[in-house]
This record gives structure tokens, sequence and C-alpha cells, in this order.
């Protein structure tokens, strides 16, 4: 059973994904009221910008969706409008989604949800952690408490991070 | 040497028990190899031809005895009696069981050392001059900046999984024995005119089959700004660099693409956010972390008279002498390689039995402290003058004294085809032939200085392209036949080398080497006039019409058409 580790606590809704035919069909309007009443829905980086203006006036809860590749910077002057964004982790070792999520916190300063999907495995929840995701949607096989755990894995870091942006040598001397 | 302290040990800990879990759940099958293979890597374990090999990290070279004799301990009770010293000054174990290597990570941690990010495509052990601290043309210090630097990238979070590994060399002196400019990122460090510390940044260097040396991407960055520029690096390498082809995947070819000036621009643009926040080094940190280092305390001695006795009494010593004593800041004292190129034994490799001697040795010469040199020999730091001639008789009767430091036979090789399941060819084997054509000392002294390097592959391990003479093990339809170039070198003055040639087969190789010897002999302007002069000088013509020539003449080209190079 899938579940979702999120500030502290296993969730379980996840947010959904959508085929072209569906997302247009939501983008009509015809969808919304259906879909609202399940789970957020994924609006992929490309369409969320030419229809953002038509999304914000359903009633509907959405997410962004970011993939490895995709540039961020036409995102980043609507970044204090969005409350969720997913970072699609098509292959869990493919590292850009951790420089993305601590561009998007600390360059650019978003605070809403940052959501780590896919490939996204036990051992890698700590790292994730730190770089700026606060929501987890494990792989299926994943158990949720183990990923729960994993992001105690360590009691203390040298570098600062997202999570924590003084470094150790910083909060030591204090 | 730098000490834990509590937070740095339960890291360190914390690591190990990490990992055993994460040991425990690929037994269980719970990890399939492709979800384990780069947690296992990040901790230094790869799966090789016979066994698995575990490459233990040696931060920036240095070791204390009672690390050393750990080491020994545990090649005995968890490998077959040795290790192995790499080009990057890390300890490789050739035969650990993989269910065992938790238990070895927490024998480790026992004593203040891992094997954190000594494998996979993350930031790689820092390695720097084999004399930090100690030379007299240095600089800087660079001990406490490799410091600060291993600590910055120990669990880094946001670079564990860059497109290719990354290596950071540092090097607090002009000659720049820490090969800086063949680094992902190179750090020169420097002075400026008023006093202040700081960087030259070079970055995309690199060997391996594409080899390129570095270019400076800045030319002077104060000290306080090190760890965020190199995030700036990183974060630009991480999110741009090729995913697609690992053969095009490390900084270089970023770097190739955008061009110099793009790829500086797009890193200034990354660190001006990160620049003078929290992740500025304060003078405060720089002092903990230096004072955190135990240092020798060095007597006022005389240098000793009795040493130039004791040298112009054996000539023996006065050879070992010139080549494996080097000079140190500190009047009275010496810097000494124990060589771990002797005839017999693969380059680089120490028995137990030799560790916990070297160890006594560290002891009793020196302040307890060795470091690995990345020419894979042992240096001893601070031994005073006067006891040099009574360390050599300790050392010549383990067999540590070969006096060929800087020489032909001081070969640097990989493990090769005999160990590692990426090489074409063996090194060993090949290293070994060389060193017994060259064994007569007249012959070798006279030859002079000589790096000459191997490596099994491309993977370049062996750092052939740097050697004055390289060889690189290379497939021909299934067979082992050998490369050779001429002309590289190391150092401030780092080349690339150039092929002479078709490849030649195993039992060539040698003869090819004794050619290029001799046409420099013949050639040379006079006895000062090292190789790789001689061959700036002349340009590789003439070495190949020799070697070639020679070989044409004996019959021997049988292979030519096979080794197009």
């Amino acid at each position: 059973m899938a579940s979702v580790v999120r500030k502290g606590r296993i969730e379980s809704e996840r947010w959904q994904r959508l085929d072209e035919v569906r997302l247009a069909a939501l983008c009509a309007g015809a969808e919304a009221p259906a879909l609202a009443a399940e789970s957020v829905v994924l609006i992929p980086l490309g369409l969320w910008l030419v229809q953002r203006a038509r999304l914000a006036c359903l009633a509907l809860r959405s997410a962004v969706l970011l993939n490895a590749e995709d540039d961020p910077s036409p995102l980043l002057p609507h970044l204090g409008a969005v409350s969720r964004i997913a970072v699609h982790f098509a292959r869990f070792a493919d590292g850009r989604g951790y420089s993305l999520a601590r561009v998007l916190r600390q360059r650019h300063g978003y605070r809403g949800e940052l959501r780590a999907i896919g490939d996204v495995l036990r051992d890698q929840l700590f790292y994730l952690g730190r770089v700026g995701f606060d929501a987890f949607e494990l792989r299926s096989d994943q158990d949720p408490h183990a990923g729960l755990a994993a992001l105690a894995d360590f009691s203390a870091s040298y570098q600062g991070c997202s999570d924590q942006p003084a470094p150790l040598f910083r909060r030591r001397a204090a | 040497m730098y000490v834990y302290d509590a937070i740095d040990q339960r890291m360190v800990d914390e690591r190990v028990a990490q990992y055993r879990d994460q040991t425990r759940r690929y037994l269980a099958k719970q990890l399939t190899d492709d979800e384990f293979r780069p947690l296992r890597l990040q901790n230094g374990l790869y799966i090789q031809r016979h066994a698995p090999m575990l490459r233990v990290a040696v931060p920036y070279g240095m070791l204390n005895s009672r690390q050393l004799r750990k080491l020994a301990d545990i090649a005995r009770r968890y490998d077959r009696g040795y290790g192995h010293f790499s080009t990057r000054q890390n300890l490789q174990l050739n035969w650990p069981r993989l269910e065992q290597v938790p238990d070895i990570l927490a024998e480790l941690a026992g004593v203040q050392m891992h094997a954190i990010q000594t494998s996979g495509n993350c930031i790689r052990n820092i390695t720097t001059d084999h004399f930090a601290g100690i030379a007299p043309d240095e600089l800087v210090d660079p001990l406490v900046w490799c410091e600060l630097l291993r600590q910055w990238a120990a669990l880094h979070p946001e670079f564990a999984y860059l497109p290719r590994k990354f290596k950071i060399g540092v090097s607090g002196s002009p000659a720049d024995r820490a090969a800086t400019l063949i680094h992902d990122i190179g750090l020169q460090a420097q002075r400026s005119d008023d006093g202040a510390i700081g960087f030259r940044v070079l970055a995309g260097g690199g060997l391996g089959r594409t080899p390129i040396l570095g270019q400076v991407v800045r030319e002077f960055l104060p000290w306080q700004h090190l760890l965020t520029y190199l995030e700036a690096i990183l974060r630009v390498y991480n999110r741009y660099g090729r995913r697609d082809n690992i053969w095009r995947a490390r900084i270089k070819f970023l770097l190739r693409a955008k061009g110099l000036e793009a790829f500086r621009a797009e890193v200034e643009d990354e660190w001006h956010w990160s620049k003078d926040g929290p992740g500025t080094l304060t003078g405060a940190e720089v002092e903990r972390v230096s004072r955190r280092f135990t240092r020798p305390v060095y007597r006022r001695l005389p240098d000793s008279g009795e040493l130039h006795r004791q040298l112009a009494a054996s000539r023996a010593f006065a050879l070992w002498h010139e080549r494996n004593v080097h000079a140190h800041r500190v009047s009275g004292y010496r810097a000494v390689t124990l060589s771990l190129k002797r005839r017999g034994v693969a380059p680089g490799d120490v028995s137990a039995a030799e560790m916990d001697a070297i160890a006594d040795l560290a002891e009793r010469y020196g302040c307890g402290e060795v470091r690995v040199s990345h020419e894979q020999n042992i240096v001893l730091a601070d031994v005073a003058a006067a006891r040099l001639h009574a360390l050599w008789l300790e050392a010549r009767a383990l067999g540590l004294a070969t006096p060929n430091v800087g020489l032909l036979t001081n070969i640097i090789a990989c493990p090769g085809g005999d160990f590692c399941s990426l090489a074409n060819a063996r090194s060993i084997p090949i290293a070994a032939d060389i060193q017994r054509r060259f064994e007569d000392l007249d012959y070798l002294f006279d030859i002079g200085e000589l790096d000459l390097n191997i490596s099994g592959c491309m993977n370049s391990c062996g750092h052939h392209h740097i050697g004055h003479i390289g060889i690189l093990g290379v497939d021909k339809q299934g067979s082992e036949f050998y490369q050779v170039s001429i002309g590289g070198a190391q150092g401030a003055h780092a080349a690339l080398g150039k092929v002479i040639g078709p490849a030649f087969s195993a039992d060539e190789v040698g003869p090819a080497v004794e050619c290029l010897i001799e046409c420099y002999l013949a050639r040379r302007d006079s006895d000062a006039e090292r190789f790789i002069d001689t061959v700036r000088r002349i340009g590789l013509e003439p070495f190949k019409e020799h070697v070639y020539g020679k070989r044409r003449s004996q019959g021997t080209h049988r292979v030519r058409a096979l080794a197009t190079a």
C-alpha cells in the first residue's frame, strides 16, 4: 500500500496524475467538481503556465509537477502564489531533483509543500528531507514506517541546507 | 593529525548503523542490486572480479600509527593479510566478505576512520600534497582546509547523486604535488600580496578516456567563500551535467560544452545568492578545526655532522638519501619516503606485517603519523636528520628502502586485470617486468628522474596520461595489449602524454621501454637533462623511430596490423 510521509506523519493521500485527455477536460471545466472531491491533481509545469488563470477559477486543489529536467525559471515569478509543488524522480539515482529543491527553497524562498514523487525510496529520504522536501510519496513497495524512521538516520549534519541553513560550525559556536 | 570530536564520531557511528541495516536488507532481498549499488558504493564497496573490494578513506592521505595498526588488524582478520594504497591516497582491501563489511566499518569507526564516499557518483576523498604542512616551498598549509572540505563534503545531502564521480585535490605549494590539474576541482592555495589566504580554483580536469587539464574558473577566491563557491560549481554540475552517457558525464564535458566563460558566469550567478550567507566560513571555525590537529613538537636540532660522515661512508645509504629523503621546513628534520615499489610486489601493496612495522617506525622515528602519497608510497614526515641512518637500516631490513623515488622503477600502477573487473589488461606483471629490467642501481640513477605510470584500462587509475612514460592496457580482439605514450607530466607543468604508435603485446612492453630509454640516453644533451625535458626538446619522432625501427629490424612487427592504436 502506497503511503505518504508528510510532516512527521504517515498519510494516505497521494496526488493524482492525469493523462492528457483528462487534463484537457479539466482545463475545459468538465472534470473539476468530481476531481475536487478526490485529491490534489498534478498539473505539469508547461500546462500550468498556460492555464494557471483558468485553473485558479476551478474548485480544485492542484499542484505544479516538475520533472528533473524542467527549467523552473518561468515558475519563479509565481512562487508566492503556489502552495504545492511535486518533483518527480524517474530514477532514484537522478540527483537533479535535489538541487532543484534547494534552489526553490533557499534561492527563491518557496514556502509551500514540496513533495517528492516517483522512485522515492527510504534510503534517500534523509537527504531529500535536508534539501527541502517536506512530503514523500513512497514507491508502493516501501514501508512507510521505515521511511519515517529514515528521516532520523543521522542526528547531526555538517552542512547547512534547506532544513537548517546554518552549517554545524555556526550552530556549534552559538 | 585531526582528532574527531563527539559529533564527528557520532556521524561515522550512525553511518555504520545505517549501512548495517542496508546490508541486512540487501541480503534479505528487500533491496535489489540496482537499489543497493549506490548505497554500497558510497560506502566504498565495489563488486570486483574475484570478490568485493572495500576502499577505506584515508582523508588527504593522513594516518596515525593506531589507525595503521587497525588497518593491519582488519587485513588479517577480514581479508588476506594485505592492502593496496591507491593513487587517491586510499587503502583498498581486495578480499572482504560483503556481509562482514558493516563490522569492518565499525572497526574503522573505532579509530576515527570510515569509507564514506570513497566511490559512487559523489564527492570523493579530498586529496593533497603528501608533504602538506612540512614542505619548505609551501605557501599555505593545506591540511586544515582539507579537513574543512572533508566535513563539508561528508554526507552532503545535495550532491550524493551527481552525474558522475567528483574529485577534489588541494595544493599549498606552487610545485603542485597534489596533481590539482587533473581533478574535477583543483584548489591551489595562495597568499595575496597582503598575506590573505585564498585559492585559485580550477575545474574540469580529469583523466579517463578523454584526458583534459583543468581550467581556472577563479583566480583568487578568498578562503571565507570556499564552501559556498564550491557548492555553486557542484550545483551547476548536478543540474546540467550529462546523465545520458557515463563517458560524457564528468564535469569536464559540461565545461567544454558550455565554454569556460559561460560556465564561469553560471557559477557566479548560482553563487550570488549564497555568497556571504551562513555557509561562509568563519575565522573561529578555521581556528577550531586547526586546534583539533595534533602537531609535532619540534626540537631545536643541529644539522648533524654525523649524517655527513654516514653519507660519505655508505654509498647505498647515500643513494637512498638522495632519492627518498626530502627537505623539511624545520631545520634538522627531514621527510622520508618508504618505497612500496619493490621487485616482486605489486606497486602500492603492503602486507599487514609491514603496516605494523611502518606504524612502529612512525612512532619511533616520527611523531606517530604517516602519509600515503598519490605515488602509492608511505611518507614519514618528521624524522630527525641525525636518525636517518638508523631508520634506513631498519627500513632496508623490512624491504622498504628501495632508493627509487622519482626514478623509473617507482612505478605508479592500478591493480589492473589481476583484480579489477573494469581492466582490459593486467598492470602488475608489466610493472614487475619493467622493474626487473631496470634493477641495476647505477643504470637507474644514470637515467635519472622519470615517472612511469601504468593503467589497466581507460579509467586511468594509474594516471598513465601524466607519466613521462605512460602505459595503458587495451583489449585487442580478446588479448592484452599496451599503448605507450610519452611526454606526460604531473605538477605545476602538468601535461598529457602522446601515444607513440601501435600497441605492444605484454612481452614487448619491457623492450619498448628499454628502447625509449636508449634513445633518451643517446639524445640527451647532458646528464642534467631529464627524460621529459628531452622529449619536450626533440619531440616524439626520434623515440618512435627508435622503438618501431628497432622492432621492425627484429622482425617483431607482426602485431602492428592488429594493433592500430
